[in-house]
């Protein structure tokens, strides 16, 4: 029997549109359920308070500060050698094999598991290099992790400055590094941010790199020698022990929230930036 | 010039800090385990299941086999929900609308992974072991959290493969009488094969190698499952489980695992490499 094509397109949009409620379902449940358990917890004490009795009773303060530091470095590491090789990419070589290389590494890096990003720091930052369980180790760790993500977005932002911005500074006389401080890379800024930004959310939700490089220290670290808990790893101990519950949501609104608005913002930025040019 | 050349040097410099990073890993974690590899011999330690480090035995099969069992399970889930939701949003749904979908869906990735372990934890694990029964930490919970955790990786390159496609594809398939879905089955996803491919491996790496979700709601327990409802331990949970007590030995076999883990995601990553590159 021959089913009629337009029966059969039916069934497979049908089908097709529900896969496509039940994943938009799925986020909106994880939203939902996390802000209202969640928020509640969220008060200025909480906010600004330390935790007591191994987060049992008190807030996550000293956890927003190490959260704060680790990727704030991780973010001042990567953030030059990512764009410094975006620039190189795009504005130094043609495609040879050693831009094949660059890009390789990147993506393979890329894809690397932050568990084996945790093995790495673990060995090199924390044994061989005497950091021991740091904010400094974590934040290396992190550096390596998000660097993938700032060369791919800023990359892309530097080639979507109009050729001509080039060939008019080439005609004025410009050499090729004043024509990228003095123009591509202004013109670029918004979406190099972009690529910035999605680093932070990437490192506020990062727990197993940290768990052994920056360690789970409840004290507000003071030194980049201290070891530090940030909010996800707080997050994770709360709720994998059972610690407390209420705090557990808590803190995974405060991390939801903070990770959702932080990605609309670059997502938003980077739509914006995108437009100007095309 | 010689300034300009300098800062040609220097960018250079800056640019092989991806590849530099990615050897000084390969090094070390190889540096770490082969040692335990070479102790106890690779046939030993991939294909014995007996693993107690406080008796120096140190089988890796079960978790391999975990390993494998979890992410196939996240891939059943994963890929034609991920796949659905790209048809839809790049053959189907109105320009306004996917303009509004897109970026809501890509917000997914943006939760953090141990939000996912945490909600199977309080509300999948529950109504696995009431409904199913057993423990309700198990592989398949494992797999269901994996399944969605891969979503917005395969929804986003299989769109960006679906949006190569050129329109006049589309138009002639159309023009021939045949109806939309006709056309998506048998003209654009073949077309978009390549792209779909890499999202599927991509998919598969991310699977596999992710840790903290599977620990919180797989289990753990230490042997080679025989039903979708026992617990497992995969190579990542094993790794973060005792990473923080392990010495010695212990810790050598630890980056072993981590060896077999980066020589899988490697061969994942070279695949879909050349599977971009071939188009």
């Amino acid at each position: 029997m021959r089913v009629d094509p337009r029966v059969t397109q039916f069934l497979v949009k049908s089908l097709l549109w529900s896969m496509t409620a039940f994943t938009l379902a799925i986020l909106l449940f994880i939203i939902i359920n996390i802000s209202v358990e969640g928020l509640p917890q969220v008060t200025a004490t909480f906010l600004f308070q330390p935790p007591h009795d191994m987060g049992r009773a008190g807030g996550i303060f000293s956890t927003i500060v190490a959260t704060a530091y680790i990727t704030f470095l991780a973010i001042l590491i990567a953030s030059p050698l990512g764009v410094g090789t975006a620039i190189y990419l795009t504005e130094y070589t043609r495609e040879s094999w050693i831009t094949r290389v660059i890009r390789f590494g990147s993506e393979c890096l890329a894809g690397v598991p932050s568990i084996i990003l945790g093995l790495f720091g673990f060995v090199l930052f924390v044994m061989k290099l005497g950091f021991g369980w740091s904010i400094l180790s974590g934040g290396l760790s992190l550096a390596i992790m998000v660097l993938p993500t700032i060369i791919r977005t800023s990359e892309e932002a530097i080639k979507a400055v109009p050729q001509e911005f080039r060939l008019v500074c080439c005609s004025l006389g410009l050499s090729p590094w004043q024509t990228i401080t003095r123009v591509v890379l202004p013109c670029a800024l918004p979406g190099i941010t972009t690529g910035i930004m999605l680093s932070v959310g990437r490192s506020l939700g990062e727990t197993a790199v940290l768990l052994f490089t920056a360690g789970a220290a409840l004290r507000t670290p003071t030194s980049l020698f201290d070891s530090g808990r940030t909010m996800a790893v707080h997050f994770y101990i709360l709720a994998r022990e059972g610690i407390s519950m209420p705090n557990a949501y808590g803190t995974a609104a405060v991390l939801v929230i903070s990770i959702l608005l932080i990605n609309l913002t670059a997502y938003t930025l980077m739509q914006r930036f995108l437009r100007r040019y095309s | 010039m010689n300034r300009e050349k300098f800062i040609e040097r220097l960018l250079l410099v800056l640019a092989l800090s991806s590849i530099t990073s990615l050897l000084l890993i390969t090094i070390f974690i190889f540096l770490e385990g082969l040692p335990l590899i070479w102790h106890t011999g690779l046939t030993n330690f991939l294909f014995s299941d007996h693993w107690a480090p406080t008796r120096g035995r140190f089988g890796i099969l079960a978790m391999i086999i975990s390993s494998l069992l979890v992410t196939l399970g996240a891939m059943v889930l994963g890929v034609p929900l991920g796949l659905g939701c790209a048809i839809v949003l790049a053959e189907f749904a109105p320009r306004r609308l996917k303009l509004i979908l897109k970026p809501t869906l890509e917000l997914l990735a943006g939760i953090p992974s141990v939000v996912y372990g945490f909600l199977g934890v309080v509300w999948l694990v529950p109504l696995i072991r009431d409904y199913l029964g057993g423990p309700g930490l198990s592989l398949l919970t494992g797999a269901l959290i994996l399944g969605i955790m891969i979503l917005p990786m395969i929804i986003g390159i299989s769109i960006d493969a679906l949006d190569a496609v050129p329109e006049s594809y589309r138009q002639g398939s159309i023009a021939l009488g045949a109806t939309q879905w006709q056309t998506v089955a048998r003209v654009v996803l073949p077309a978009a094969r390549s792209g779909i491919i890499t999202a599927i491996i991509l998919g598969m790496g991310r699977a596999i190698g992710e840790t903290m979700a599977v620990i919180m709601v797989a289990g753990n327990a230490l042997k080679i499952p025989t039903s979708i409802l026992d617990p497992v331990r995969t190579l990542t949970s094993n790794i973060a489980l005792e990473l923080g007590y392990a010495s010695g030995r212990h810790r050598e076999a630890l980056f072993a695992t981590g060896i077999v883990l980066f020589v899988i995601i490697m061969i994942l990553n070279f695949s879909a490499t050349l599977i971009t590159r071939r188009k």
